[in-house]
């Protein structure tokens, strides 16, 4: 394994954090998020589903809808000033940030397709907005592993699984120096897998940056960098990928990793808790085997993994 | 036993599937597996008696039935339970997921509904708060528990599953692999499960099949 010094920061995140305003409670969707992201880097979110990954990346973007309220700061850095992603006018965002210099591979792609045009008009279209030539398509298209004639459907002719890997082809029409991809192998069977986790890989190899959100950890393993584990909405381990993979130091990514089918195939006893009510204190405690009495207090990510008694420091 | 027996299905000028045989037994869980687009969710489809083939018969204990979706006695529709890969795709937006669950209660006019829809929802794992929120409101995790809880409503004695983990998270696809033994168990229940994960399929399935070698004539 090799150690890359990053010099430096494409994103840095801090303190992010996301409140849904519903009738009669608050979701804690995101809290106290603090990350950065290096040119090259590939970063993948893992996390049990309703952690507030895709909440998360559509902060981002400023993609929220009304209900939510976002707190904290995301510096985009490029040439010219770095830009507060969270603050910026949704004016600026729309015309020079989406699409252009952070593309979304968004998790339920069918949805967000044009319908009355073809793959191959959708893809021309941004390609051509992004000064590139519109005969790349069948390129763009290929690299996601679909052919000239699946380009000519229409969105309602395309599986889910093509409609995912328009949708990823769409995202990497611009070039962005930043792609975040919710999910963008759900659906695809192991070779199509494989494929667009190459294609994300080779982005990065080129200088770009990924942040791979993903509840399949086998394609975190592929591909990732680093490894932000996510629960109750925060991050509550953050390392690089082999390290982490070789062995988890918070318990609960720990019994994630186990829940595999290739390893113990266990679900972590419990629940993850209600995002409106959540404990005091490490909200694993209630599911955790290391849980004490100091877990009642918020453990804080110093420096890489949230929590008063971690795998690995134990006699 | 639920047995296919000689299901065709077209597609247009395209067919899917030609004289394919499956039987799936209580008790048992069935791995099908086979490459994207061949016909494994026709073939469930079929199964759930919510496809009708252009040639060949399901039938439950030898016993043919005739038909699809509505037009089966609901006593015969009821025994048999599927979750599909995608909840969002599988659930009514505007409904809360209590009244996901309670959809096939409803439809029955069962009278002890919430006892019911609460008993349902704890076997999946789900926390009251989320009962009162809409789909739009809960991660696709959550989602797909209620429809798995609501899959269970009249307890089913076979559960076709299509690729119903894929979409999820390890620990939630352990829990609902977890929950649908249990089930098993209980119930004496038939599960088939399609997935494209090897490492899935081997862990879950007693015994596995490829759609390419079904034979025209039942195992
Ligand atoms: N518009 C909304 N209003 C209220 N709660 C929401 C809304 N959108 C998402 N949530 C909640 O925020 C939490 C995080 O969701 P999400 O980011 O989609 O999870 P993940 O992507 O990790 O599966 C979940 O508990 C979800 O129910
Ligand atoms: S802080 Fe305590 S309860 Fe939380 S994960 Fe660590 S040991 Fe477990
Ligand atoms: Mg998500």
């Amino acid at each position: 394994m090799t150690t890359t010094v990053r010099t430096s920061s494409l994103l840095a995140i801090s303190d992010l954090t996301v409140r849904f305003r519903l009738p009669d409670a608050t979701v804690h969707a995101v809290t106290g998020i603090d990350v950065t992201v290096a040119p090259g880097e590939l970063l993948a979110v893992v996390g049990e589903s309703g952690c507030g990954k895709s909440v998360l990346a559509h902060a981002l973007l400023g993609l929220l809808p009304a209900n939510a309220a976002v707190t904290g700061t995301a510096l985009l850095h490029g040439d010219g000033a770095p830009i507060d992603l969270l603050t910026a006018d949704d004016k600026i965002l729309a015309r020079s940030v989406r699409g252009r210099r952070i593309g979304l591979v968004p998790q339920s792609p069918a949805t967000a397709l044009t319908p009355v045009r073809t793959g191959r008009r959708l893809l021309e279209e941004t390609l051509r907005a992004h000064g590139r030539p519109r005969a790349e398509a069948d390129t763009v298209a290929a690299g996601v592993g679909l052919t000239p004639a699946d380009l000519d459907l229409y969105p309602h002719e395309l599986s889910g699984g093509m409609a995912q890997r328009l949708a990823t082809a769409l995202a990497l029409a611009p070039d962005p120096p930043l792609l975040l991809a919710d999910e963008p192998t759900s659906g695809l069977d192991r070779p199509l897998v494989d494929a667009t986790l190459d294609v994300l890989r080779q982005r990065c190899d080129n200088g770009a940056a990924v942040i791979l959100i993903t509840h399949d950890l086998a394609a975190a393993q592929r591909v990732a960098d680093s490894v932000a584990v996510m629960y109750a909405s925060r991050i509550v381990e953050h390392r690089p990928a082999a390290g982490f993979f070789a062995g988890p130091r918070h318990p609960y990514a720990h019994a994630l990793l186990d829940a595999l089918p290739d390893r113990a195939f266990a679900p972590i006893p419990g629940h993850p808790p209600m995002l409106t009510a959540l404990p005091a204190g490490c909200a694993f405690a209630p599911r955790c085997p290391h849980a004490a009495d100091d877990c009642g207090i918020q453990p804080g990510l110093h420096p890489d993994v949230a929590c008063h008694h971690p795998i690995g420091d134990r006699p | 036993m639920i047995t296919a027996e000689g299901i065709t299905v077209a597609y247009g000028r395209r067919r899917v599937l030609d004289g394919v045989s499956l039987s799936l037994a209580r008790g048992e869980t069935v791995g099908l597996r086979g490459p994207s687009g061949a016909g494994k969710s026709t073939l469930l489809r079929v199964l759930a008696l919510l496809h009708r083939p252009a040639a060949g018969t399901v039938s439950i204990d030898g016993t043919a039935i005739t038909g699809t979706r509505y037009t089966v006695p609901a006593a015969v529709r009821t025994r048999i339970g599927v979750l599909f890969q995608s909840p969002r795709a599988a659930a009514d937006p505007r409904l809360s997921l209590a009244d996901i669950i309670a959809e096939p209660l409803r439809v029955a006019r069962r009278s002890d509904i919430s006892a019911r829809v609460a008993d349902l929802a704890d076997t999946v794992g789900l926390t009251a708060d989320l009962l009162s929120r809409r789909p739009h409101a809960v991660s696709d995790g959550q989602l797909q528990r209620a429809c798995l809880a609501r899959a269970f409503a009249h307890t089913p004695d076979y559960l076709l599953c299509d690729e119903a983990t894929t979409m999820l998270d390890a620990a939630t696809q352990a829990l609902i692999a977890t929950v649908i033994t249990d089930y098993q168990q209980r119930h004496n229940a038939g599960v088939l499960i399609v997935t494209h994960d090897p490492a899935l399929m081997t862990r879950w399935a007693d015994r596995t099949l490829d759609l390419a070698d079904l034979p025209a004539t039942a195992r």
